[in-house]
């Protein structure tokens, strides 16, 4: 198991966000929580990411109390990409991709030979070496957001967490971005577990769905399951239209009306 | 890679710029005043010349203020390059966002009712300094940092440790003279025992400091990809606190109230160099030294033979150049 959380709970002040979430990714799945807005997801995710705190409730990363091992243990095996990253407009890419060594590090030790073939490949691996000496601040939105990914790359992680990797993209780099995802998956067999909006998208790119409605998981399965007249309607509050995309081999949809 | 190795070399090569500017800067600062000592009259007089009247002022008045001026330009530069990264914003600076004046009102309670505890200033002025960090930031904090919010929070706690001043000045009117030079941030009689008072502090908070730039890099991510990164996030944002609060504090014990040196010597270092701190904080060190020796010796010539207090020269320079950061800022 790659990622696993037992009754996990967590409450803003009185609000209770997350109730029971026993939430399960096997190694080397894409698996993708969607969920209507305030269902919790971004909440899921950064629980996972170890950035806000259970109130009750286990959270394991490949078998281990991720709340018992050291921070820069847990970086050294999973990478975070979340929704808010800042970065200065004149750090070259080649730099911040860099910065995904920090966890391999000890205190005050520089980056050895193998460290900068790690980012070689990272920055290999999601097409930027032709940019590598740009700055961030010269990049389009498709390219910067393959640098967070080359990054989180470089960590060389077994589990990569992204918050809705594709918003703010136009179409074709929402593919793009997605498409480099499913590739670092099968080809290194690294776990992805991510947030996305578009649930056309999600049934594309992912094994395994789950899928939150107030706090709650409401339903987890393949996307077969999922893209499902009932669900659908009961969680989105939409009445769809459900095809086949022969071409990917993935049912999608076409919301025709509010309910 | 040929495009990168060339960036790194740019930045090395400004780097080994500033040095000859320190070194200049430094020379300038001990030649130029009343009496204008070439410099080789200066090194002449130093190593072989005690006896002579050159010797006297150099080794005397010139040298502990160079030396002071420039340990107050190491201290209140970094200390502003250190602010800008936990705030995440170029804005920052320990005398915009009132770090200085927070260090300053202890260090005033000190010098006007128990002045017999001078020694206790440094000491004062970096536990100010500290509170008001905390304080400021605690403010103008609500998921991030957002710069009009700090620039606000800073402003109201500039103005009420200002209003702290003002009432003991009210309560200590026979005192304020003695402390006058304080408020605008002067180096006019500065000796040795000012150099022992600041150097161990600003030895320490400059030598921690250069341990850290890969956690200030990091750290500029922001929170959520720190914490991904294996970043304890608060706990290094405290001991920066605390680094930032020390060097600051430090300054404000010897020269009091000096403006603009934190906020614009970085914002300026990171325009060339950019906003690695493996780089921006050894630009800084040189730099905020340089400008603060150079902006000392124009305060002894410009009026010749009166002097004006430092402070108001780095405030004659500063303020434009705020205005002008913050007009750009706006167009972005």
């Amino acid at each position: 198991m790659a990622m696993e959380t037992r009754k996990l709970e967590i409450s803003y002040g009185d609000k209770h966000v997350l109730k029971e979430i026993d939430f399960k990714v096997e190694n080397g799945q894409i698996v993708t929580i969607i969920g209507p807005n305030g269902s919790g997801k971004t909440t899921l995710i950064k629980a996972l990411s170890r950035y806000i705190k259970a109130q009750s409730g286990d959270i394991y990363l490949r078998g281990k109390d991720i709340y018992s091992i050291p921070t820069k243990e847990i970086a050294k095996e999973m990478a975070i990409l979340p929704q808010v990253k800042h970065v200065s407009a004149d750090i070259t890419i080649e730099t911040l991709v860099a910065y995904g060594r920090y966890p391999h590090l000890r205190f005050g030790q520089r980056m050895g030979k193998e460290d900068k073939d790690i980012v070689d490949w990272a920055i290999e691996r999601t097409g930027l070496k032709e940019l590598r000496g740009r700055y961030i601040g010269q990049l389009s939105g498709g390219e910067s957001q393959r640098c967070w990914i080359a990054m989180a790359l470089a960590q060389n992680p077994r589990v990569l967490i992204l918050d809705e990797p594709t918003t703010y993209l136009d179409i074709s780099y929402q593919l793009e971005v997605l498409e480099l995802v499913r590739e670092l998956n099968q080809s290194l067999g690294i776990t992805v577990i991510m947030v996305l909006h578009d649930l056309n998208q999600a049934a594309r790119y992912s094994d395994k769905i789950y899928v939150l409605k107030e706090g709650r998981i409401r339903q987890y399965g393949s996307p077969e399951i999922i893209i499902e007249k009932r669900l659908l309607e009961e969680v989105f509050r939409i009445e769809p239209h459900i095809y086949q995309d022969k071409v990917n081999g993935c049912p999608y949809f076409i919301p025709h009306k509010i309910i | 890679m040929i495009k990168n190795r060339k960036i790194t070399i740019n930045k090395d090569t400004i780097i080994a710029i500033l040095i000859p500017l320190f070194i200049v800067s430094f020379f300038l600062s001990l030649g130029n005043g009343a009496v204008k000592i070439s410099p080789v009259g200066i090194i002449k007089s130093v190593l072989y010349d005690k006896g002579s009247v050159n010797y006297q002022i150099i080794w005397n008045v010139r040298l502990p203020r160079t030396i002071v001026a420039a340990l107050v330009g190491i201290s209140l530069s970094l200390s502003g390059a250190i602010l800008q990264g936990i705030m995440r914003n170029p804005l920052a600076g320990p005398n915009i966002i009132g770090v200085s004046s927070g260090g300053g009102f202890f260090a005033f309670i000190i010098l006007i009712v128990f002045p017999h505890y001078y020694y206790l200033v440094p000491i004062g002025a970096f536990l100010g300094a500290l509170f008001a960090t905390l304080f400021i930031y605690s403010l103008a904090w609500k998921e991030g940092v957002l710069p009009t919010r700090l620039v606000l929070a800073g402003v109201a706690v500039s103005s009420l440790f200002g209003a702290g001043t003002n009432a003991l000045m009210t309560f200590y009117p026979d005192r304020v003279h003695g402390v006058l030079g304080f408020m605008v941030g002067g180096l006019s009689a500065i000796t040795w025992k000012e150099v022992r008072t600041i150097l161990p502090y600003v030895s320490l908070g400059t030598t921690l400091i250069l341990f850290l730039p890969g956690k200030l890099n990091i750290l500029m991510l922001g929170d959520e990809v720190s914490t991904g990164l294996g970043l304890k996030v608060e706990k290094t944002r405290f001991i920066l606190i605390i680094i930032s609060s020390l060097l600051a504090g430090s300054a404000v014990s010897v020269v009091g109230l000096l403006g603009f040196v934190g906020l614009i010597v970085p914002h300026m270092v990171r325009l060339f160099i950019g906003s690695d701190y493996r780089y921006l904080l050894p630009g800084t060190i040189f730099f905020g030294a340089s400008v603060v020796m150079i902006c000392d010796t124009l305060s002894r010539i410009l009026f010749a033979p009166a002097e004006i207090p430092v402070g108001i020269i780095m405030s004659a320079f500063g303020a434009p150049f705020f205005l002008y950061l913050l007009r750009k800022k706006e167009a972005v």
